[in-house]
């Protein structure tokens, strides 16, 4: 089970109290009604599937109930940061770096 | 000779004589001590044969005397329900009682008729399945799989359900320690002497390790088994710390989450009945220290799996820990010096060492020379390359290895040693990527991936000082990355002896045959020999995942303690490739098999799903419904009365709300209060109705959509002030639609004013509907005028029903007139009773979910989920009207524009009546405009919603048609398996169409 930070509680929580809530930053168009059909398309069918980091929505549906936004690793699953709804794009480089130590090596890799 | 056995030595080991414990096997009774696993005991009474393989059914003995077990695998049984099959027969303690069967033999262990299968193995060779009962193909479902599969697999399950219960823990830690041998112990104890909080646990009944065999060793000046003990009970007094004993570590998850399962009653004679089986502990730790320790091999050579033939550490386990000599007559084949320590002991102990054979051509350590010393033959260069005996092992071939004339030499028992694989499984489940040493041909920790170290053993530390030293440190260091405030331990432990060691091989050895029908075996539990590995290879399997695909080595409970370096050696050199390039298969939790009772847990029966109940259901259940599940919800489906079955219960029910009036709970529906200054502009975006205009007191019904256009919800909303809204939704929809609002509100529309609150659990709702729905409840209602003037449909009033705050409204979902009256939850089943009584004489009935179905029906009302299925619009469903022409916004505008959405040939919700007058369709069926073209037809459309509708006196239906609306008066058919059904496409509304007995 994985554990997630919650930027509102400002703690990790088990994911049991949290569910996942599809990709991040895609803001409703405020003219919505106005929009071509490829903008609509564009807003609520395509989505990114990266392998690496990705952007996403959370909602710690069973703790404060509020939607955040995260940053996780496709491949390791690992969360690289967690950040409130309207906040932007964290930068990458600086929170992988941060979050990214130097592997421990063991006495196998000489 | 004890009467624990005639192979039990006086003076040796560490149980007490006196401590007798009786057991069956197989029937037959025999004495152990306790303390004794079921092996030791068994081989205590000269018992080696044990069980039969899982392929060739070949007679199989006791390997090991530990976890990693693969062929002494049996049946436990307490009574008829609790009988556990595949249990190793060296974890499995002995008690008073235990009654224990092998498997996988008929008519008897001796002589089994399976066993054909060894002498047609060139028939079973690797791959075999998949290349054979390849023609004819029928055969393979009505042939070839039953009688595979009744051959197939080992144990027998119990039939009965599982009596026991077990239970869970959920725990945090500091320091996890996975292992409690001197390294684990070591580690143990600095970090608690540091002052981190420290689980400590071992799979074993008690702590040790190798510690148990290792006699030589001394830590403390003290017996390293003693040291041992005291050590666990220094811990187990500790505030900070937890020791768990007969608790494996199976299964390492992300972020140091790691599963504990723990045996509490199994090695118990009258376990007490409130104990559970077992414990499961799902532990987060802030560090892990893996102190696993290592397996040792075994020699690849023919018939290797002979009973009798045995690991050299476990005959030195059942020596010195169990005081039984695995044999009177000994041989011992090995690659390393570990197994020289095993015949010194045995030959001290008074068993007869014919030779020690060792493969290495000078092997040259102190062990040797003691050895030697004590008058043992050792045989440098040499090879065993077969053993003879069929039901116990009676003699070794012996041979120089590189060729050269063979000497038989009669055994009782033959020890090997290929050398110790340090057990990466823990560090390897964490994802932590392993690394090939070249210098010591072994798989150790090469990049970690998580917050956790491996110490001694497992991570490739030879010797006990060595292994002392990292541990400590390692603890340490935990406490002081977990805690800042960690002070400095001050462990330290002296230590004496404590074999290193070194030398080994991996693979086949000589005579393990490449093309003869030899039978060298590399996995016992799989019955994979060295000859499949190459034939592997051969036929084209390149990668070792292919390969242990192929042949199925290193699969089931193995999971790579001992195939795995063999397999992976013979394939190496098959494909000539070193080892490294070939790779290592993954390995998986978990460790050792694992109940599905621990990981079920409490979660099963009544506690698998909570299950929801109305205030009002205990009424419900005396007046004799038969209830439904509506997800968790038990709703109460129709009250049958004596001599009715359900259809007469519904036809009475639908026909007495029409005529009289009945009552429903309804209380399931969502309901969620919306509050606050931008309390109408929110609903306004939510739902496509408009809502800014709608009137304090008023109702309406609305739709709420997805960005694409489709309905997602439905429900009636009231007004109760300006700025505070009643929203009701469907009873399956509750959860999700409170999602979509926050979603919304909180992302989407962050500067609405607005605050939500799910008030579903809070207000029991009682619908009560039909012509004298009005003179039931007026008696008990206070401060609102229910007169169709001052309080027509689609109204809403607060006030107080039987004496307790309600908010009654005034709508129909039967088209009758009628109220739904909302009361605190804990007051609904008062005014539940107090209504019923009071209507009941009246004529009114209380009705079920099935009666509302077809009332609704009867109305054209749509059930969304039922008559919508995500793909269905507004218009589709034919409520244009519902959607704000002037609005211009709301959640699914857009939607509603694209394309396909107005498009023409898209399916719509009518009506269909039955040509003939009686049939009721079945939901779900397909409609096509013409039943006579060819098969596949075309279909056009399906029945959403079909009933008897009593009312009516003839059957009604809703589908999802193409251009249905296009359609009314046509003639469409169902086309069923026996027939073909004709309707008549209609609109949806069956019953008083003009809609007058609302208001009435």
């Amino acid at each position: 089970m994985l554990l997630i930070h919650c930027p509102y509680c400002e703690e990790e929580r088990p994911e049991l109290e949290f569910r996942h809530a599809g990709e991040a930053h895609i803001a409703r168009p405020a003219d919505i009604a106005s929009i071509s059909d490829e903008d609509f398309a564009q807003y609520f069918f395509y989505r990114d599937n990266p392998k690496g980091l990705t952007f996403e929505r959370w909602r710690h549906i069973h703790g404060c109930a509020r939607f955040f936004n995260a940053v996780r690793d496709t491949v390791s699953d690992k969360f690289v940061t967690t950040y409130k709804t309207g906040e932007p794009k964290p930068d990458l480089a600086e929170a992988a770096n941060e979050n990214k130590p130097q592997a421990k090596k063991g006495r196998g890799s000489k | 000779m004890t009467t624990a056995g005639t192979n039990r030595i006086a003076g040796k080991g560490r149980l007490t004589p006196a401590n007798t414990v009786r057991f069956t096997f197989d029937g037959k009774s025999y004495t152990g001590l306790e303390g004794d696993t079921l092996a030791a005991a068994l081989i205590a009474n000269d018992v080696h044969l044990v069980g039969r393989s899982f392929k060739y059914h070949r007679p199989r003995g006791i390997l090991s005397a530990g976890p990693e077990e693969p062929s002494a695998l049996v049946g436990v049984r307490r009574d008829a329900a609790r009988q556990t099959p595949n249990i190793r027969a060296t974890v499995q303690e002995i008690h008073d009682g235990l009654d224990a069967v092998s498997q996988n033999r008929w008519p008897s262990l001796a002589f089994d008729i399976g066993a054909v299968n060894d002498i047609g193995s060139p028939l079973f060779s690797a791959g075999f399945y998949y290349k054979t009962f390849m023609w004819p193909k029928v055969a393979w479902k009505h042939v070839y799989e039953p009688v595979i599969r009744n051959a197939a697999g080992l144990g027998t399950a119990p039939e009965e359900p599982d009596p026991d219960h077990y239970a869970g823990r959920y725990a945090h830690c500091d320091v996890l320690v996975i292992g409690g041998g001197a390294a684990g112990l070591s580690a143990a104890l600095a970090a608690a002497e540091s002052g981190a909080q420290v689980i400590l646990c071992d799979e074993k009944p008690s702590f040790g390790g190798a510690l148990w065999f290792e006699e030589e060793a001394r830590l403390d000046g003290m017996d390293g088994y003693e040291w041992a003990q005291q050590t666990t009970d220094r811990l187990a007094v500790m505030d900070n710390v937890r020791v768990l004993s007969r608790t494996t570590a199976f299964g390492y998850y992300a972020q140091n989450f790691v599963g504990l399962v723990e045996r509490v009653t199994d090695h118990l004679a009258a376990p007490e009945a409130d104990m559970p089986r077992e414990r499961l502990w799902q532990v987060r730790a802030k560090r892990v220290i893996i102190a696993a320790g290592a397996i040792e091999r075994h020699m690849v050579f023919a018939n290797n799996d002979r009973p009798g033939i045995m690991l050299a550490a476990a005959a030195r386990t059942y020596l010195n820990h169990h005081g039984v000599a695995v044999g009177r007559k000994v041989g011992v084949y090995t690659a390393n010096d570990s197994a020289y320590a095993a015949a010194i002991d045995l030959k001290k102990a008074g068993s007869d060492i014919p030779a020690i054979v060792d493969i290495r051509d000078n092997p040259d350590s102190v062990v040797v020379e003691e050895a030697k010393a004590l008058g043992i033959r050792v045989l440098t260069g040499h090879a065993v390359t077969g053993a003879g005996g069929k039901l116990r092992v009676a003699s070794m071939s012996v041979e120089p290895k590189n060729g050269g004339s063979a000497e038989v030499i009669p055994v009782d028992a033959l020890l090997m040693s290929a050398g110790w694989t340090p057990s990466v499984h823990m560090f390897s489940q964490s994802r932590g990527k392993v690394a090939w040493d070249e210098e010591s041909q072994r798989f150790l920790p090469g990049t970690y991936a998580q917050d956790c170290v491996s110490v001694g053993a497992c991570n490739g530390t030879d010797g006990l000082a060595e292994t002392v030293a990292e541990a400590l440190d390692a603890g340490e260091r935990a406490a002081k990355e977990a805690r800042a405030k960690a002070k400095k331990s001050g462990v330290k432990i002296k230590t004496e002896g404590g074999g290193k060691w070194a030398g080994g091989m991996i693979g086949a050895g000589p005579g393990a045959g490449a093309g003869k029908v030899v039978k060298a075996f590399v996995d016992y539990q799989n019955d994979v020999t060295a000859k499949d590995i190459r034939l592997a290879v051969q036929e084209g399997m390149h990668s070792i995942e292919h390969v242990k695909r192929f042949t199925t080595n290193g699969m089931a409970t193995d999971q790579g303690k001992l195939s795995n370096l063999h397999g992976l050696a013979i394939a190496a050199e098959a494909l000539d490739r070193p080892i490294p390039k070939v790779g290592l298969t993954t390995f998986r939790p978990p460790y050792t098999p694992t109940t599905f009772g621990a990981i079920v847990n409490h979660a099963r029966g009544k506690l698998f799903d909570p299950m929801r109940c109305t205030p009002m259901h205990a009424s419900e259940e005396a007046a004799g419904a038969v209830f439904e599940d509506v997800g968790q919800w038990k709703r109460a489906w129709y009250y049958p009365r004596p001599g009715e079955d359900m259809h007469a219960a519904v036809n009475r029910e639908c026909r007495t709300v029409r005529e009289v009036a009945g009552m429903f709970d309804a209380t399931t529906l969502g309901k969620i209060e919306v509050i606050g200054p931008d309390a109408a502009k929110f609903l306004d975006l939510l739902y496509t109705n408009p809502f800014m205009k709608l009137g304090v007191g008023k109702l309406r019904y609305g739709i709420m959509c997805r960005e694409d256009g489709f309905i997602y919800d439905d429900g009636v909303v009231g007004r109760i002030a300006e700025d505070r809204f009643h929203v009701t939704t469907t009873t399956g929809g509750a959860p999700r639609v409170m999602n979509h609002m926050e979603d919304y509100l909180q992302t989407e529309f962050p500067d609405l004013k607005v605050w939500l609150t799910s008030t579903s659990e809070q207000w029991a709702v009682i619908a009560v509907q039909g012509p004298k729905s009005r003179e039931i409840i007026a008696p008990f209602v206070e401060g609102i005028d229910l007169s169709s003037e001052a309080f027509p449909h689609m109204s809403m009033a607060e006030g107080k029903v039987c004496g307790v705050p309600a908010r009654v409204f005034r709508m129909s979902f039967t088209g009758e007139a009628g109220f739904e009256i909302n009361v605190p939850a804990d007051y609904g089943r008062m005014v539940w009773d107090t209504l019923h009584e009071h209507g009941k004489p009246m004529g009114m009935c209380l009705y079920g979910t099935e009666t509302m179905h077809v009332l609704r029906a009867e109305k054209g009302y749509i059930i969304v989920g039922q008559d919508t299925d995500g793909t269905v619009t507004p218009h589709d469903a034919g409520l244009s009207w519902a959607v704000g022409k002037k609005k211009t916004d709301f959640v699914g505008i857009r939607g509603l524009m694209r394309p396909d959405i107005v498009a023409k040939g898209r399916r719509q919700l009518v009506g269909l009546k039955v040509k003939d007058g009686r049939t009721v369709l079945e939901e779900g069926a397909q409609i096509v405009a013409d039943p006579k073209q060819a098969v596949p037809m075309t279909m056009i459309g399906w029945v959403s919603s079909s009933y008897w509708s009593e009312n009516c006196g003839r059957p009604i239906a809703m589908a999802l048609v193409e251009d249905g609306f296009e359609r009314m008066g046509d003639t469409l058919y169902v086309p069923m398996p026996d027939r073909v059904i004709e309707v008549e496409v209609t609109n949806t509304v069956f019953f008083d169409e003009e809609g007058g007995r609302l208001h009435g």
